[in-house]
């Protein structure tokens, strides 16, 4: 049903986003744009000691997409560049069912996602530009 | 006109229910529902006459020529020519297009010469054209679009020259709903010796078209947007300009005469038709176009043309909301947006009613940053549509607004 879908939780992080915005002279920039949808995001962040010191998104798009690049700046915020991988590869197998998610979490507002399966992109769109950027940000 | 509601039977994918809610589809111009008489053409093909064309001389292979042959009159008739030999029949438009721009702009466009398309084309008739261009060094020019979404004329007259070897335009929008006056477009190709390529996929499922009154060179259409199957649509082109271009794949049936180092080309239509060809479904195509014309184009036009004026009035009651395109003569298509629900969201929210409608950048991405949107939702009519559907669209997307609304409300 919609209501498992369009939880408080998201309506939330999309109207209210955390860590919106873009960063001057950030060490990873990335760009991202779901063809299906035309829904975009950019990714920034800071890398200082190995560690991901901040974090932005910036971008338009569906409440599902927006929301996710919201929790994943809160998630990512901070940790080492092997943790954010780590992180985002967890994020990516609960959005395909293949691991759980964590209860008290706001992630945990996405879960009902997986039954669209025409809206996952939307909830990975961040997720997926912040590797590339980090891939990128490696040479 | 026909009786709507009697022609609803015939569709029965319209009796379908989503989750307990009565499907209300209105995502035609992305693809349309297939009446019975189309799903039994292609029953009936495999079941009583499915062999390979042009090839056997066996009972079943004269059957599915004659029946593969009948449908290409039936589509040149549907299109008012005579040309059967100008019919090709291909996958859909993007195919036609691609063959256009492979076989006749690979053989023909030069360093300097230029293609003018709009800024409205679906990616089909602007993909084609970009690889093209890059392939002979040509140039691709646009029409710009004014304020309401009708091609800014005085340009065009502008654009098309002396160096133009092409024009190319969707004739209905598949965003703006708007008619294009590809006539006219014509005439100011033919002022200037080049080609005129209208791509007819949001028109010949919606109205008359006449190749002949249009005055084109190249006319492309997809079957599965008339009530036909998926897998088949028709590039019609006058034979002359045909016989001159060069063959786009090369294979079976386009031959005449093979050597180990050179062959020569099947007469027309066959030359472009390498393969064997999605026969059923041009059976089925035939049906459609059948199907079409008991309604009468004409009758399917009004009855469009109802309905799309109908879902201007009522969706521009909802405040807040944008419909983009012209007012009048509209095609049955609204494209619109509200800003506080992406059209994501709002489709989501309709598809829980049992509503179907598109929402995205509908293959214009030109045509989204144009607009200055990243995406619409939009609504698309078609044959089967009632005035009691588009209210339940309309009362939908009010709810819609209303439960995203009630997420504001509740801010801090």
């Amino acid at each position: 049903m919609m209501r498992e879908l369009y939880t408080q939780v998201i309506m939330d992080h999309y109207q209210r986003p955390r860590n919106r915005g873009t960063l001057e002279g950030a060490d990873l920039e990335e760009h991202l744009l779901n063809p299906l949808c035309g829904d975009e995001v950019t990714v920034y962040a800071h890398l200082r000691d190995g560690k991901v010191a901040d974090v932005k998104f910036d971008g338009r798009g569906c409440s599902i997409s927006q929301a996710s690049a919201s929790m994943m700046t809160e998630r990512l915020m901070g940790r080492s560049r092997e943790e954010a991988e780590k992180e985002i590869r967890t994020f990516k197998a609960m959005m395909i069912g293949e691991k759980e998610f964590p209860a008290m979490d706001d992630l945990a507002a996405l879960k009902g996602v997986i039954q669209y399966p025409s809206r996952i992109k939307c909830a990975t769109l961040a997720w997926t530009a912040f590797q590339n950027g980090l891939d990128n940000a490696e040479n | 006109m026909y009786d709507v509601e009697e022609i609803r039977h015939h569709f029965p994918i319209l009796e379908r229910r989503i989750g307990d809610r009565r499907l209300v589809y209105l995502d035609n111009a992305a693809t349309s529902q297939k009446p019975r008489q189309v799903i039994e053409a292609l029953t009936d093909y495999y079941e009583h006459h499915n062999a390979n064309i042009h090839r056997g001389v066996h009972h079943l292979a004269e059957e599915a020529t004659v029946a593969y042959e009948a449908a290409r009159r039936k589509i040149a008739h549907f299109l008012d020519t005579p040309d059967t030999a100008g019919l090709v029949f291909t996958r859909g438009t993007t195919e036609a297009i691609n063959l256009v721009a492979y076989a006749w702009g690979r053989k023909f466009l030069r360093e300097g010469d230029e293609v003018v398309i709009t800024e409205a084309e679906h990616h089909s008739n602007l993909v084609p054209w970009q690889l093209a261009a890059q392939a002979t060094g040509a140039k691709l020019r646009f029409i710009p679009i004014l304020e309401d979404g009708t091609l800014d004329m005085e340009e065009a007259e502008r654009l098309i020259g002396a160096r133009t070897r092409l024009v190319g335009c969707i004739h209905a929008s598949n965003v703006l709903a708007t008619i294009n006056p590809v006539e006219r477009l014509a005439e100011l190709a033919h002022e200037n010796d080049a080609l005129m390529l209208v791509d007819g996929a949001q028109s010949a499922p919606h109205l008359p078209v006449s190749v002949e009154a249009l005055g084109c060179d190249f006319f492309a259409c997809s079957g599965h947007k008339m009530l036909g199957p998926t897998g088949v649509g028709v590039l019609w082109g006058k034979p002359e300009i045909l016989e001159e271009m060069d063959p786009f794949l090369g294979g079976g049936e386009m031959i005449r005469e093979v050597h180990l180092d050179h062959s020569t080309w099947n007469d027309l239509p066959y030359k472009f038709e390498a393969g064997t060809m999605n026969v059923a479904q041009a059976v089925g195509l035939g049906a459609a176009v059948d199907y079409l014309e008991s309604l009468g184009m004409e009758n399917v036009r009004e009855h469009e043309r109802r309905l799309g004026e109908y879902a201007y009035r009522r969706l521009s009651e909802i405040e807040d909301l944008t419909l983009y395109g012209p007012k009048r003569e509209r095609t049955g298509i609204v494209s619109f947006s509200l800003p506080d629900v992406h059209p994501h969201d709002l489709s989501q929210l309709l598809d829980e009613e049992g509503i179907a409608i598109r929402s995205g950048h509908h293959c214009t991405q030109p045509l989204m940053r144009r607009l200055g949107v990243a995406a619409t939702a939009r609504a698309s009519f078609y044959v089967y549509n009632t005035e009691e559907e588009i209210d339940a669209l309309a009362s939908a997307i009010v709810r819609a607004r209303e439960f995203f609304g009630a997420f504001s409300g509740a801010k801090p």
